[in-house]
């Protein structure tokens, strides 16, 4: 069932929100054990979230469009009281005295708030292999990745544990799971969903966004946790387009008179065969609903990926710096005899994973001096050729396409040992961060018996045609569901 | 074995010449803080004005305050700079434990403000300063070292913080190096920082004071000899008092002077300031420079002045301290050492108030550099806050220059007016502390002073009209000062003759 008909039920009275809160948490007690989707449960908040809405649907008040519909957060966000922790040791307990703003936002829109998802630690990582509480397995093969670093918001929606999720996207965060988990993930437009109370990894590309099964319940959820917000200095004061409109015209399944672009640079590098097959097929499937193909040239995007991991762990080495020991979270080897820097170096050391002091100690040496000019300076000047590549190509299409991942989703353990590897997995979602536009995941086949992802990506504040596409294509290709678990709908 | 001795600054100078440099913090007296919205009163409890954000607790985001911005803007235009059209705040990082987010939010490549000057004025000769760069950066919280008994860390048993001060803004007003001043450098540079604050303050954009860490000036000092490259500095960090930056350069040039007198190389380092001894002593060595990898802060847009905002700000500044300083000096008469008392006193502002309430400029001053000065040393308060208003010193003075006051009457009156008994003419009323000049009521008076000494009233039926005034001081004594001395002796002299 869809987070749009569950929705249905309760504004109809046929279903109250104690009892879809209620079923989600007994499905989740039934499935988490195996998916590991959740770090936290808050089944106390939730009932009490579901039991307001159904106290106001009785006093007759009007219900937004997702009032008393379960959601499941990623850990990287705060919210008031329950704990927040990245998925790292160092923030282990940590409650947050307050509401990120789109926490705030889904409060305010009566939607359910189930937990907190697993994710990689501080959002660094393609499979949520590096939680420092254990993976989270992909619920279309429990032996596999969900996807990183959102994998447990991806895989809550895959097992039916939850609706709807949000997750954050740094370089591809939210669309790469997604896309191997056969489920929808959106990026907002950078500075179109609030940042604040999102724990920063790399302040000038993360973007929080709705996860979803479908993409007109994705499209609501992105309604609900945009617009401008006073304490995000980053955050666009324009009004946010209506794509929940421009979703459910998409599910008309008619694209008469939109380009898409291919991007030629993107073609077949280092994707497997399986994903590059289900990507022509859905190509082919626009076509029959009268949208015109052409080919576009991004000539800088092969550098997107140097780039990125550069920007990103300067920003996150500075970022984790307030990681110390001193305030909130990990203290180790406070006993009184040790200097403040032995205890901010021992509680460091006891408290990051290994991806995340990789990339501190990446970003520590980018920015170091004599080394800026050659590393964060050039990696900045090639943002702005990718912007320009982005500016060009839109006055040629409406919206560009690719596949989201060049893989379906591996099998744990694969590519932890090389990095490099791992990285790759994000290739054709980084260019997107770098220059700030909004771009979706949307399922459009499988390979291997596995799901395979569909990206569009459209101009800044334009997400209304990439909603329009992927819901187009979700009607010719219909939605997937995994098929090891059992999963009929909870609600 | 070698030596130390420290040669005599006349020495020192002699054989060097001085190169300084001063960079000069100055919190900014707004309402909030510079990225939140936390109060930035001075002295509340420790860590009740903060927020997620100036706590840099994880999530949270800054959001740069704009009055912050109008006010550095002014004093960049106060300080004759250029304007940025578009800059950005950087990050400096560093591991502090009071600075919450171990980075500080400020300004590095992209300043707000840049080459601009102050010109100061001794005995008649103008020294140019230049400045290079003015900009905005948050402030650290404070740590306190308890269970020790010097409340440094040394020997302390736990260590607090108090994040009330982090996030306050603050702008940095950094000059470029001075050479040329020769013997004056230690002058120079107290009078720069008067200036400084004199500009500041006439902005009213902090309070500028010193002694609570309003305004904090770190002193970098170089020798070298005639004709060489400049010498390496040092730098003082933190030194709160005008009196003490001409100390420290004067202590620092004596200091490397010695050293270079025996060959030793300067090493660059921090400094501090000794209050009790005027020298300074080692801080932190600087021999491995800390590398701060600024970047520019992804977390707030950039700053762009709108040039016609910028315009009208400049429009709008008040007059130059010193310009404005001048003038008063020669409309009140005084000398210019005793405007600047005035100005050092914080009661310029007071005084031309008190003179437009209708009080001479003489009598105006008389009481603000006064009596109401050598209260607020002894109460330890602002002479804006000692409790009279300038209003009731004009008063005041009215009432002695009416003769209804004798300086006696009105020196109590006016401790009425500041324990906050009212005007002056309500004090009066209540302590019943009038002039008295009615004959009516002194003749009594009188014929007992001279009933109780009649060998002096002999004396003066003689002739010796000089010995009058023992009796003038028994009738002030029995009316507690109030009669009219002159009317006294009048009677005196009449009742004798």
């Amino acid at each position: 069932m869809t987070a749009a008909q569950i929705a249905g039920l309760i504004s109809s009275g046929e279903a109250s929100a104690v009892e879809v809160a209620t079923a989600h948490l007994a499905r989740i007690d039934a499935v988490d054990e195996r998916v590991h989707a959740f770090l936290h449960v808050d089944r106390e908040g939730a009932l009490e979230a579901a039991r307001k809405v159904d106290e106001q649907r009785s006093k007759g008040e009007a219900l937004g469009p997702l009032a008393g519909v379960p959601v499941a957060v990623k850990d990287v966000i705060a919210t008031k009281g329950v704990p927040t922790t990245a998925a790292s040791k160092i923030l282990e307990g940590w409650k947050p005295p307050y509401d990120a703003t789109i926490v705030e936002r889904l409060r305010g829109a009566g939607t359910v708030m189930l937990g907190k998802t697993n994710m990689d630690e501080f959002a660094m990582g393609s499979s949520t292999e590096y939680s420092a509480y254990g993976a989270t397995n992909n619920p279309w093969d429990l032996g596999r990745i969900p996807g990183g670093s959102g994998g447990g918001s991806a895989a809550s929606l895959a097992a039916y544990e939850a609706p709807l999720a949000i997750g954050t996207d740094t370089g591809g965060s939210i669309r790469q799971p997604g896309a191997v988990t056969g489920t929808v993930g959106a990026k907002p437009t950078y500075g179109g969903t609030s940042r604040y109370g999102l724990i920063a990894f790399s302040s000038s590309l993360d973007t929080p966004g709705p996860c979803a099964r479908t993409v007109e319940d994705a499209a609501l959820l992105h309604s609900v946790i945009a617009g401008h917000d006073v304490r995000d200095s980053t955050s666009i004061p324009q009004a946010v387009p209506d794509v929940v409109a421009a979703a459910r015209l998409g599910a008309t399944g008619d694209l008469t008179g939109v380009k898409l672009g291919i991007v030629k640079e993107f073609a077949g590098e280092g994707a497997e065969p399986g994903v590059m097959a289900a990507f022509r097929e859905s190509v082919e499937a626009l076509v029959k609903l009268g949208a015109e193909v052409v080919e576009v040239s991004c000539p800088h995007f092969e550098f997107a990926l140097p780039a990125y991991y550069l920007i990103a762990p300067s920003e996150a080495s500075s970022n984790l710096a307030r990681f110390d020991g001193v305030r909130y979270g990990l203290r180790v080897g406070d006993d009184g005899n040790r200097s403040l820097e032995e205890v901010m170096s021992l509680t460091r050391e006891a408290g990051f994973g290994p991806e995340v002091k990789r990339r501190i100690i990446l970003g520590t040496y980018a920015l170091s001096s004599g080394y800026y000019d050659a590393y964060y300076g050039q990696a900045q000047k090639v943002r702005t050729l990718i912007t320009r590549d982005f500016t060009t190509a839109f006055e040629q299409v409406d919206v560009l396409i690719s596949p989201t991942t060049p893989f379906v989703a591996f099998p744990f353990g694969s590519r932890t040992s090389d990095p490099y590897q791992m990285y790759l997995a994000d290739l054709y979602t980084i260019p997107t961060n770098l220059y700030g536009g909004p771009a979706i995941s949307v399922p459009c086949g499988l390979s291997e018996g596995l799901p395979v992802g569909f990206q569009v990506m459209a101009p800044t504040m334009a997400d209304d045609r990439m909603y329009r596409v992927a819901a187009a294509l979700e009607s010719a290709v219909g939605t997937f569901t995994p098929p090891e678990l059992s999963l009929e709908s909870a609600a | 074995m070698s030596t130390t001795v420290l040669p005599s600054y006349e020495d020192a100078i002699a054989r060097y010449e001085p190169v300084i440099g001063l960079e000069t913090h100055v919190e900014l007296g707004t309402n909030t803080k510079m990225f939140c919205g936390c109060p930035t009163v001075f002295g509340g409890e420790p860590n009740t004005q903060v927020c997620p954000v100036c706590l840099g607790l994880p999530g949270a985001l800054p959001v740069a305050n704009r009055a912050a911005i109008e006010a550095t803007i002014r004093i960049g235009l106060a300080l004759n700079c250029n304007i940025a059209e578009w800059c950005r705040m950087a990050r400096k990082n560093y591991f502090y434990p009071d600075m919450p987010k171990n980075f500080q939010t400020s300004q590095y490549d992209e300043p707000l403000c840049v080459d601009g000057y102050v010109d100061v004025d001794i005995d008649g000769e103008t020294f140019r300063v230049e400045i290079e760069r003015v900009h905005l950066e948050e402030d650290t919280g404070k740590s306190l070292h308890v269970g020790g008994s010097t409340g440094r860390i040394h020997g302390a048993t736990e260590s607090l913080v108090d994040y009330n001060r982090a996030g306050i803004p603050l702008v940095e007003i950094v000059t470029k190096p001075v050479p040329g001043l020769g013997a004056r450098a230690p002058e120079v540079a107290k009078a720069y920082v008067t200036e400084l604050r004199d500009i500041i303050r006439s902005l009213n954009v902090s309070d500028v004071r010193m002694e609570q860490g309003s305004m904090r000036c770190d002193v970098n000092t170089s020798l070298n000899l005639p004709g060489d490259e400049w010498g390496t500095r040092t730098e003082t960090k933190n030194v709160n008092s005008l009196r003490s930056v001409e100390r420290a350069v004067r202590s620092e040039i004596i200091r490397q002077a010695m050293l270079l007198n025996e060959g030793t190389r300067i090493f660059q380092e921090t400094r501090h300031f000794q209050e009790t001894t005027g020298d300074t002593r080692p801080g932190r060595s600087k021999e491995t420079a800390t590398d701060y990898r600024y970047f520019p802060e992804p977390d707030l847009v950039p700053i762009a002045p709108d040039t016609a905002w910028v315009a009208e700000l400049k429009a709008a500044l008040p007059p130059v301290p010193s310009v404005k300083r001048a003038r008063l000096a020669e409309e009140w008469g005084i000398s210019k050492d005793e405007m600047q008392s005035v100005v050092n006193a914080g009661a310029t502002e007071l005084i031309e108030q008190t003179i437009a309430a209708g009080a001479t400029p003489a009598g105006a001053r008389k009481w603000w550099m006064g009596e109401l000065a050598r209260r607020a040393n002894e109460t330890g308060v602002e002479l804006a806050d000692v409790g009279a208003t300038p209003a009731q010193v004009a008063q005041l003075q009215g009432l002695v220059d009416e003769g209804k006051l004798n300086d006696k009457l009105a020196r109590q009156v006016l401790e009425g007016v500041v324990s906050g008994e009212g005007d002056p003419a309500a004090v009066i009323a209540a302590r019943g502390l009038g002039v008295v000049s009615d004959t009516g009521a002194l003749t009594a008076a009188v014929d007992e002073a001279i009933a109780a000494n009649p060998d002096i009233a002999a004396k003066v039926r003689d002739g010796k009209v000089a010995a009058a005034g023992a009796l003038v001081g028994a009738v002030m004594k029995t009316t507690r000062g109030q009669a009219d001395a002159k009317t006294v002796r009048e009677l005196i002299l009449a009742r004798l003759s």
